[in-house]
């Protein structure tokens, strides 16, 4: 209070001003010295905490059935059959729990949809069909309703990205805990997302297929791209030329071209949203051709052409399995053997929810491809490791291991099995609340009983 | 030439006869079966391990173990896998070739039996998922729709096969959102259709029911001076009107009120004006809010049709809870879970298995796709259970049906098979291989 009112004009002498000087020297030294002295104080003061006796199901490791984790400073520290527990750990009794590594949405909304038809409550889809410029975490709404659902099902992270358009936008990736939408952020530009045509459907219905049918085909649409990129390209040559010599003018700023950069130069992976087989043959040569990272998306059809997916190294994102398959001579059940075919072919596979309010289903989808013949364990890591991988952040999550950040689930059974419940849920180490609007609608209205 | 016409035209008509008995015991009988060794849950009783069904034409006749079947009968070896009674959606729009009649907001004479499409890919989709029946119902475009039906799916047979008439006779009605028109975006020059509000909806709704009450009194009225010892020489009938025959049946108790509500209040209203005018509600249909207000409904006797969690896309839905189904159940509404969806039909299992975690046991939880559904379109006395008697509509699971790993393997209607994957998957191998040969 009394600092913001004193002006230079107010201070009476040069000596206090000096004086005044010193003080602002020391609080800025001490400021900046605060987060190495907090970091030398975690050396030996940190909280340790102690997850006992619990079933671990390190996801890259061997089952063990009664073990420990330990979790310190934000990490995994160490984790097996017999570890020593410190002296003044927080102990968590886990008797006749699972300990699982928290699961990874490999593509949501979370955060840009609330209420999807309610259009005020809706960021995903920016107008226009190329926009590399618009970054996902910029309209993240950190306290979203669907974000406390999708953790009390055990998951930790999740990919939220744009939609609609060709070129839809910047897509992050983010923790699933935190106060401010930076705060969540572990990728901030995790992948930009290209979206090629649909299927065209033959049917509808009342529920049926509910977005665009596509205009335009694959091939005229990788065309449209090819030039996209090239002009992208033609524009840093100039830009590089103009810098090179100041004789020559810097071309005018084309904001398309600017922030393809990192895509055209292959350092920001993009996302394909691709789905007929021969559509998804056509991405891989542009892929290639293009010399850019890429990861598919969808893949409908990606059963048909499993072999040159995985020979092309290109992993895939499974769209949701809560539709119909959009050919319907490919078989009723064609949507839940693809990721069967692509994993059995080699082909990094991972499950999304494709969705906000069904993010919390992101178990389900795994288990439903299990139950068409994917082993059990694949489908555990095609939403743990798998994604974890296919994003970079494998050392980070997506397993238990010593090391990666204790983002970690505690369930009472099976954990992508549909009456599991789940117990606790941390992040990054911290324990996270399990409350959210289902639970605390059901309180408030339990209390209509209760008071009665 | 003569003789030789009569002789031909006897061996037609005899051809005619004999084809007529043989298409009336196709009628008549569903199939013969015998599941050997199924984990058998019941539903109303307790779960049978290892246990026999025997079907005779198409009716349950025999539950235990070891049974053994007339020669002939073709037996299905369930290897421990779970049998349960054939899933029950009681909310869905499948196999209609019309929807919404939806160009006014009172359209009660239109009737979905009369246009039910027995070609819809969506039968055998839901039948891939277990489900044998459905109410299949009028759309929520307009405030008093049309009456739904109630069909078995089966496959491949005509229209007319599919229409269950033991089930109670019901009548669409739709609140809220929806029949406000309040995510419509309005074309230019076309006007707002009444009603825009919830109040509107609830004031057209009395009306019309006033102008029905007033068109029994005119009728009866007629009626009663037809029969009197002297009837005026100029008496004439009173006009027919179909749109308030409708409404009338529903006085008369001979159509049974579903609506389409989703927040609490409309619910409340729409109680109240049964009390009003005295017809009966069979259930509220997506009733989002139910669990804000399970005193009301429980003393009215109202059951719920709700998706277990599938919430948050539009304005009234943006409080439905994954609780609703549980704990309304556990307040003792009948509660049953529907799809109202194409796609979302051939995994009810897996929604009635969400149920588990947010509060029921197993059993209460396959209620909800069963015998809840059976009572609330008044079938429970035919399905919705496997008990000796009632229809063998039953469906094969690879594991428990409730767990997120399990696959319908097969879906029984009446004894006869409509789905089998086994079958499929060699049918799947055999075209594949015929394509191999040709190419």
């Amino acid at each position: 209070m009394k600092l913001t009112r004193m002006t230079p004009a107010s201070l009476k002498n040069k000596t206090q001003l000096v004086f005044m000087a010193a003080l602002l020297c020391l609080g800025l030294g001490s400021l900046y010295s605060l987060p190495l002295s907090a970091a030398v104080q975690t050396e030996d003061k940190a909280e340790v905490i102690a997850i006992v006796g619990a079933k671990i199901v390190p996801v890259t490791g061997q089952i063990i059935d009664s073990g420990s984790i330990l979790i310190k400073d934000g990490r995994i520290v160490d984790l097996g059959a017999n570890v020593s527990i410190p002296a003044g750990a927080r102990v968590i009794e886990a008797r006749g729990l699972t300990a699982y590594p928290g699961m990874i949405d490999s593509y949501s909304w979370l955060g840009l949809e609330e209420i999807s038809g309610v259009r005020a409550t809706v960021d995903n889809r920016e107008t226009g069909r190329v926009n590399p410029q618009v970054k996902a975490i910029e309209a993240l709404r950190y306290d979203s309703m669907h974000i406390p659902i999708a953790r009390a099902n055990g998951i930790v992270a999740a990919v939220v990205a744009p939609s609609g358009g060709l070129i839809s936008g910047q897509s992050t990736l983010i923790k699933l805990d935190g106060w401010t939408n930076r705060e969540m952020v572990i990728k901030e530009s995790l992948a930009m997302i290209i979206e090629l045509p649909a299927i065209r459907r033959s049917r509808g219905g009342f529920s049926g297929f509910r977005g665009q049918q596509p205009q335009v085909t694959t091939e005229k649409t990788l065309d449209e791209l090819r030039q996209i990129f090239k002009k992208a390209r033609m524009y840093e040559k100039r830009r590089e030329a103009a810098r090179k010599n100041s004789l020559l003018p810097l071309p005018e700023f084309d904001e398309a071209s600017h922030f393809l950069l990192p895509v055209v130069k292959g350092e920001l992976p993009v996302i394909f949203s691709v789905h007929a087989d021969k559509d998804i043959l056509q991405t891989i040569k542009f892929v290639q051709e293009e010399k850019i990272k890429a990861i598919f998306y969808g893949v409908e059809q990606g059963f048909k052409v499993a072999q040159e997916i995985k020979e092309a190294g290109i992993p895939c994102i499974i769209g949701s399995l809560y539709s119909l398959p959009p050919v319907w001579e490919d078989g009723y059940d064609a949507l839940f053997l693809n990721p069967v075919i692509l994993n059995q072919a080699g082909v990094k596979i991972a499950f999304s929810s494709s969705s906000a309010s069904t993010a919390k289903d992101l178990p389900y989808q795994a288990a439903k491809a299990a139950a068409f013949g994917l082993k059990p364990e694949e489908a555990l890591k095609a939403v743990t490791i798998y994604p974890a991988e296919i994003f970079g952040v494998d050392k980070l999550l997506g397993s238990l291991e010593p090391g990666k950040t204790a983002s970690l689930v505690l369930a009472d059974g099976d954990l992508l099995e549909l009456g599991t419940k789940i117990q606790k849920v941390f992040i990054d180490g911290k324990e996270v609340s399990l409350e959210n609007r289902y639970t605390e609608l059901l309180k408030k209205f339990e209390q209509r009983e209760v008071n009665k | 030439m003569t003789r030789k016409l009569k002789k031909t035209g006897l061996i037609i008509s005899l051809s005619f006869l004999i084809l007529f008995l043989l298409s009336a015991t196709w009628l008549l009988a569903g199939g013969d079966l015998l599941i050997k060794n199924a984990t058998i849950l019941t539903v109303t009783g307790s779960v049978i391990p290892n246990g026999d069904v025997l079907v005779i034409n198409g009716v349950i006749k025999q539950i235990g173990q070891n049974i053994t079947a007339p020669a002939g009968t073709r037996i299905i070896e369930a290897n421990g896998r779970y049998l349960m009674p054939g899933i029950i959606d009681t909310h869905t729009h499948i196999a209609l070739s019309g929807t919404n009649e939806g160009t006014d907001a009172v359209t009660p004479e239109v009737t979905m039996a009369e246009v039910v499409n027995a070609d819809d890919t969506s039968i055998f989709t839901a039948l891939s998922g277990g489900v044998t029946m459905v109410h299949t119902m009028h759309g929520s475009a307009n405030v008093i729709g049309g009456t739904n039906v109630v069909l078995k799916l089966k496959w491949g047979k005509p229209s007319e096969e599919l229409i269950v008439k033991e089930a109670y006779p019901t009548l669409k009605f739709a609140l809220g959102e929806n029949v406000k028109q309040s995510n419509r975006t309005l074309l230019p020059g076309r006007p707002q259709r009444y009603p825009a509000t919830r109040m509107g909806a609830n004031a057209l709704i009395r009306t019309e029911l006033m102008r029905a009450k007033d068109y029994i009194a005119t009728w009866d009225r007629y009626e009663q001076l037809k029969k009197s010892k002297n009837p005026p020489a100029n008496l004439l009938p009173p006009r027919k009107d179909l749109r308030l025959e409708a409404l009338a049946d529903l006085l008369r108790g001979k159509l049974i009120a579903r609506c389409h509500a989703y927040v609490a209040p409309e619910m409340i209203e729409f109680l109240n004006l049964s009390k009003e005018f005295g017809f009966k509600i069979g259930a509220f249909e997506h009733a989002w809010e139910a669990y804000k207000i399970t005193n009301e409904l429980k003393a009215a006797g109202v059951g719920i049709s709700v998706f277990i969690d599938s919430w948050a896309y539009k304005m009234e839905a943006a409080e439905g809870i994954a609780y609703n189904a549980a704990y309304c159940t556990k307040k003792g509404i009948l509660v049953s879970i529907n799809s109202d969806s194409g796609e979302r039909i051939r995994r009810l299992f897996n929604e009635a298995g969400k149920a588990v975690k947010y509060g029921l046991t197993q059993d209460e939880a396959l209620k909800l796709i069963t015998i809840n559904a059976a009572k609330q379109l008044g079938v429970d006395r035919l399905v919705g259970s496997i008990e000796v008697g009632k229809q063998a509509d039953l469906a094969l699971f690879s594991r428990h049906p409730l767990s997120a790993y399990t696959r319908c393997e097969m879906t029984i209607i009446e004894g006869d098979v409509y789905f089998d994957r086994e079958a499929l998957i060699k049918e799947r191998a055999g075209a594949s291989a015929q394509k191999g040969g040709l190419s």
